[in-house]
This record gives structure tokens, C-alpha cells and sequence, in this order.
């Protein structure tokens, strides 16, 4: 049925349509109004049987999710940021288990400075904890993506975070095809765990395992990931069998045929670039997107055939590997069968700063005509920037950097973009 | 593509406007996507929200930097924030205000716009006349669609009535008709005198 809604209740009633068991969440922007959602429908009594747990804390929120899953239920949460680091243990946790819990991540930025907007730190902060991480372009894939995720977890027995850019998406109205009932029963089968904590058939979770089986345990996981990367394609080739569209996969291409510049991202971004790199072609630029859906497991081969014809690479991320560069960039450039002094990394839009055409037509340009940086950061203000150096060389006491970076640029609650 | 961006302050319920006003365009088979400025939002404070409305799907995800209406909730942020920053030359304005727009003192700025296409309504008083609160935004978005002709009352009504509860509903309804024939008497009124 198709609805104009916003992206946090799109992705309530995806996921209330996959019957979880147990839902607990502890709230934080952006991610509150998917979990009040759910809430209220539990308490409707609209989506029983199911239980509503509020806790204390992320940490017990994963937790509670642990063990819920542990003892055989479907079991769903959702965070942020802060949120998600607060978590950090017991995320490392559901994935060694190999416990299939679903985790939207409401993409936001970490402190400090405490900020509330959207960026990719927190999720990728995550990237190696042996979750598969999924990355939404707009609100029907991230809707998509939930049904998806619940169905890949239960068959890998691993664990599923959906990650959606916090605001852009999260708060977004738009049109969505909400699917029924029944389509969601045909794609996701009721939950049978590999492990279950079952009084009539005793088994332990989370033993101690020393230096004779963790390897393997560890490699199993990896493996398991790759093994992923074959199954993720048939799944979404399924997916658009039942609902008639494409959504999820390991990655999307858009107008890759003879594009000698191909830029590279995650989520939302991804439209922006698209509207950019239409505009480009029109004037004769032979450039073209590739959007990663799946993070982890890393979809090397798809990424190297979709890199094969090209020339220079953009790798235009939310993150920042502080004293490397890139992050995603790093990924794309061990899969590029080109010199990695072709991949360019392109740091954007941290902490919510705007990601505006005008500014990516500038930044493309120079990579078509070959004079853009190895790393640049995009829409960076130097003078912002030189201003705090200059302090710090003519005083030893120079103060703290963002404050004294908020004075130097005075009353910005009139900035629109 | 028509881009609204509306401009008013926390608590008079900007986010909400741009929501319906997507909502209302959805109705009448558009595509439409509506997100607020992202701001930690407070009563009071700037807060401004967007709708992009179009016949194709919307990929688009950057704010909202040349508009083709502005919808200003709240005269005192005419000297506070940019308000008309990229305006499009032919674009359209409504203020919510019982003031003329000479008194605001935006005569002269708003000379280089097409004078067919701003307009005022006092949403506030119509809103609290109605509504028995302080908040503006569905009378606004009935006066938006008397000037702007690119939504109808009847799916700006329609989205108001799918978003609150009938009592509320049917308050909001009424506050953005008589938005709507304001604006409408105000338009026909400058048309004539332009005539004359």
C-alpha cells in the first residue's frame, strides 16, 4: 500500500510486520520515534505476541536482545551514536553468540563535541564487531532492508544492523510501499534459532573458549560473512520475486557504462549524487555512482567488477579514520584493480553539514580533470580552521577548540543550509 | 520540481506544515518529501522545514537553498534570519502577520518580486479563533493554496484531517478555509487595483 509517512514509522511497521518477540531500546535521537512506534503498537496490543521492554540503558538494551535471542525469541532494538558506543560490548557480544537480532542504527555522528546530526561515525565505529551492516538510500529500502535483515540473520545466525542516515532519512517524509501481511510471511518463515536456551534440552551459551578453539570460532564468523556475500544477492533476487521491487543486495550501480570517474558511497547521500552525476552527463561527463547497500560483509568481488573500466575512483564518505583519511576508501581501494593513488577520498557531511550539489559538482570536476587532493574534506573552512592554528601558535593556553571555534563564528541560527 | 521551505519558530508547529503539505501533495498523486531542519528543536527557537514536491521520485537530500515559496510563519524572524536567501525572482511568499507588508518593512525588498504572488493572512488570530491555540500552520498552508494554485484546499483539508483527531481536525479545517478565502479576496482585491 502506498503511504506518505515518515521514515521512523515506515520502519516501525516493516518491522512490526516481521512479528518480533521482544523489542527493547533505550531512546536517543534519531532513533526515538521508531521505537515510540513500536511501543505504542505493543501496547495497542496490535502486535502480539510481543513484549516491550523498556531498560535502562543500550548496554541493556543488547542485552536484553541477547537474551531474549538466546532463548529463541525474534528479538529487535534499535540506537544511535552515543547510544550504539554505550552498547559496544554487548554488540561484540550478540555476533560472537551468533545470535540473528536486527539493530536499526539511526546514523548520527559521536562526540565530542556533542552533536545530534547525521554522519556515519557510529556505525562504521562498528564495522569489524562481526555484525552484517546494511545501508539504506531512502526510506523504502530502509523499510526493505528491515524485512531483509530479519530473514539473513535467521539463516546466517548472525546478527543484522540497519543503518539509516539519522534525520535525512529517520525524519523524512515520503512516499513508501508499505508491504502486506502476507508477502512478509511468504519472504521471512517463523524463527527456528541453531541455539536456543531450552529447560527440556540444557545447553550452555557463552562459555569461555581459550587459546585452542578461538581462532576457529573467529574464523567461522568470517567465513560465515563471505559465505553471506553469495547469499545476500539470491535473497534480494527473492525479495523483488514477493514485492516487485529491487531493494538491498550488495550493491547498486547507476550509470556506470563507460564512466571513467566512478564515485563511491553509502546511504542517502547516494541521491544527491545521482541528481549531480545526471546533470554531468548531460554535459558530456562520462561519470557514474556505485552505492555500497551491504558494508559488511565487504562485497569485494561486486566492487571490483562494478570498478573495472575505471579510470579515477570518489569514494565519498560520512567517516573519518582520524590520522588515516578514509575509512570506506580504505575498503574500496583493497578491492580496486587500479593503483589505490587513483582512489580519492572525499570526507563529507560530518556532524549534519550540508552535502549540496553545487558543492559535489566542484569536487567531481576536479576529479575529472585530475587536480583533487588524495583526502579532502569537503566544504571545509580554512579560514575557521587557520584562525585555531594561529591561536595555538601565539598561546600556550589557547583554550578549548570548539568553543573557541563557535565564538570566532558568532550567531549561525540563521544558517539555512 | 517546487520547493517550499517555511520558516517560523519551535511550537508553532513548522515541521508539521511541511509534513501535511507533502501529505496533501501525495494525495493528489505527487511525489513529495518534507524534512525539518534538524535543529535540537526548542520552543521558540528558528526552526525551519522543507517540501520538495515533484512528478518523479525525489532523490534529492540537501536543504532547500532556492525556493519557489516561502511560507513565514513568524514576522519577528524577518530581521532575526535570511528568510528570503535564494528566493527564485518569480517565487512566492506568504507571511503570517495582520500587518501590511509596508509596515513590515519589507515593501521595498519585496518590490523585485512579482507583487501577484505575496501575499499576508493572519494565521495566528485566525488559527486561535478556530483552533483556541496559538498555532499557525494549517491556515497557512490554506493560504498557500490560494496563492500558489499548486495544491488544493480540499487535499490540504484531507492531509489535516489523516494527521489529527476529528475535533482538532475539523478546528484546522475551518482555520485553513478562511486562510484560503483571505488570501483569495486579498489576491482578486490587488488584481483590481492593479486593473484600475
Amino acid at each position: 500500500m502506498l503511504k506518505q509517512t515518515e521514515g521512523s514509522a515506515a520502519v516501525a511497521e516493516a518491522v512490526a510486520l516481521c512479528r518480533p518477540e521482544v523489542i527493547c531500546a533505550y531512546p536517543i535521537s534519531p532513533q526515538t520515534h521508531i521505537v515510540e512506534a513500536l511501543g505504542r503498537m505493543v501496547a495497542a496490543g496490535q502486535l502480539a505476541p510481543c513484549e516491550f521492554i523498556n531498560v535502562e540503558s543500550e548496554f541493556a538494551a543488547m542485552s536484553v536482545a541477547i537474551g531474549a535471542s538466546a532463548a529463541g525469541a525474534r528479538a529487535y532494538t534499535a540506537t544511535a551514536s552515543q547510544g550504539l558506543l554505550f552498547m559496544a560490548e554487548a554488540v561484540y557480544n550478540a555476533a560472537g553468540l551468533g545470535l540473528p537480532i536486527v539493530m536499526t542504527v539511526a546514523n548520527r555522528a559521536i562526540g565530542a563535541p556533542i552533536n545530534i546530526w547525521n554522519d556515519h561515525t557510529d556505525a562504521l565505529s562498528q564495522r569489524d564487531c562481526g555484525w552484517l551492516q546494511l545501508f539504506a538510500e531512502d526510506n523504502q529500502e530502509a523499510l526493505d532492508l528491515h524485512i531483509q535483515a530479519f530473514r539473513l540473520a535467521e539463516e546466517l545466525s548472525l546478527p543484522v544492523m540497519v543503518c539509516m542516515d539519522g534525520f535525512i532519512l529517520t525524519h523524512a517524509y515520503e512516499r513508501v510501499d508499505l508491504p502486506t501481511q502476507a508477502q512478509v510471511d511468504a519472504y521471512l518463515p517463523p524463527y527456528e534459532p541453531r541455539q536456543v536456551l531450552d529447560p527440556a534440552d540444557p545447553v550452555s551459551i557463552g562459555a569461555m573458549v581459550g587459546p585452542e578453539a578461538f581462532m576457529e570460532v573467529r574464523y567461522l564468523a568470517h567465513a560465515k560473512q563471505r559465505q553471506a556475500l553469495e547469499l545476500i544477492p539470491a535473497w534480494a533476487d527473492e525479495f523483488r520475486s514477493i514485492f516487485g521491487r529491487d531493494s538491498g543486495g550488495l550493491t547498486h550501480t547507476y550509470r556506470l557504462e563507460d564512466a571513467e570517474t566512478v564515485v563511491v558511497a553509502l546511504g542517502s547521500v547516494l541521491g544527491t549524487i545521482k541528481d549531480t552525476v545526471d546533470e554531468m552527463r548531460e554535459r558530456g561527463t562520462r561519470i557514474g555512482v556505485l552505492g555500497i547497500t551491504c558494508f559488511r560483509p565487504w562485497p569485494t568481488e561486486a566492487v571490483r567488477n562494478a570498478l573495472a573500466g575505471a579510470r579515477r575512483v570518489v569514494v565519498l564518505e560520512k567517516s573519518l579514520a582520524v590520522g588515516l583519511g578514509g575509512i570506506v576508501s580504505n575498503n574500496v581501494a583493497a578491492s580496486y584493480s587500479g593503483s589505490s593513488d587513483l582512489v580519492h577520498t572525499v570526507i563529507a557531511g560530518l556532524g549534519g553539514r550540508a552535502i549540496t550539489r553545487k558543492s559535489l559538482h566542484k569536487v567531481f570536476s576536479e576529479a575529472v580533470a585530475g587536480t583533487l587532493e588524495a583526502v579532502t574534506f569537503l566544504d571545509l573552512d580554512h579560514a575557521v580552521v587557520e584562525r585555531v592554528l594561529a591561536r595555538e601558535r601565539e598561546q600556550r593556553r589557547s583554550g578549548p577548540i570548539a568553543e573557541n571555534i563557535l565564538r570566532d563564528l558568532g550567531v549561525v541560527a540563521a544558517k539555512i543550509g | 520540481m517546487f520547493q517550499v521551505r517555511i520558516h517560523g519558530r519551535g511550537g508553532q508547529g513548522v515541521v508539521t506544515a511541511a509534513e501535511l503539505l507533502s501529505v496533501a501533495a501525495f494525495r493528489e498523486g505527487r511525489h513529495a518529501q518534507a524534512f525539518p531542519s534538524f535543529g535540537s528543536e526548542r520552543t521558540g527557537a528558528p526552526v525551519v522545514a522543507f517540501c520538495r514536491i515533484d512528478d518523479r521520485p525525489i532523490r534529492l537530500r540537501e536543504p532547500i537553498l532556492a525556493p519557489d515559496a516561502l511560507i513565514i510563519q513568524d514576522p519577528t524572524l524577518l530581521h532575526q534570519v535570511d528568510v528570503f536567501a535564494g528566493l527564485v525572482p518569480d517565487g512566492y511568499v506568504l507571511v503570517n502577520t495582520t500587518r501590511s507588508l509596508e509596515e513590515l518593512g519589507l515593501g521595498e525588498f519585496l518590490a523585485h518580486f512579482n507583487p501577484a504572488r505575496i501575499c499576508t493572512v493572519p494565521a495566528t488570530e485566525l488559527a486561535l479563533k478556530h483552533v483556541g491555540r496559538p498555532v499557525p500552520n494549517a491556515a497557512l498552508l490554506g493560504g498557500f493554496a490560494a496563492i500558489s494554485g499548486r495544491i488544493s484546499l480540499e487535499s490540504v483539508n484531507a492531509a489535516i484531517r489523516e494527521k489529527f483527531g476529528t475535533k482538532i481536525a475539523e478546528a484546522n479545517v475551518a482555520a485553513a478555509t478562511e486562510a484560503c478565502d483571505h488570501v483569495m479576496k486579498e489576491m482578486r482585491e490587488a488584481a483590481s487595483a492593479q486593473a484600475d
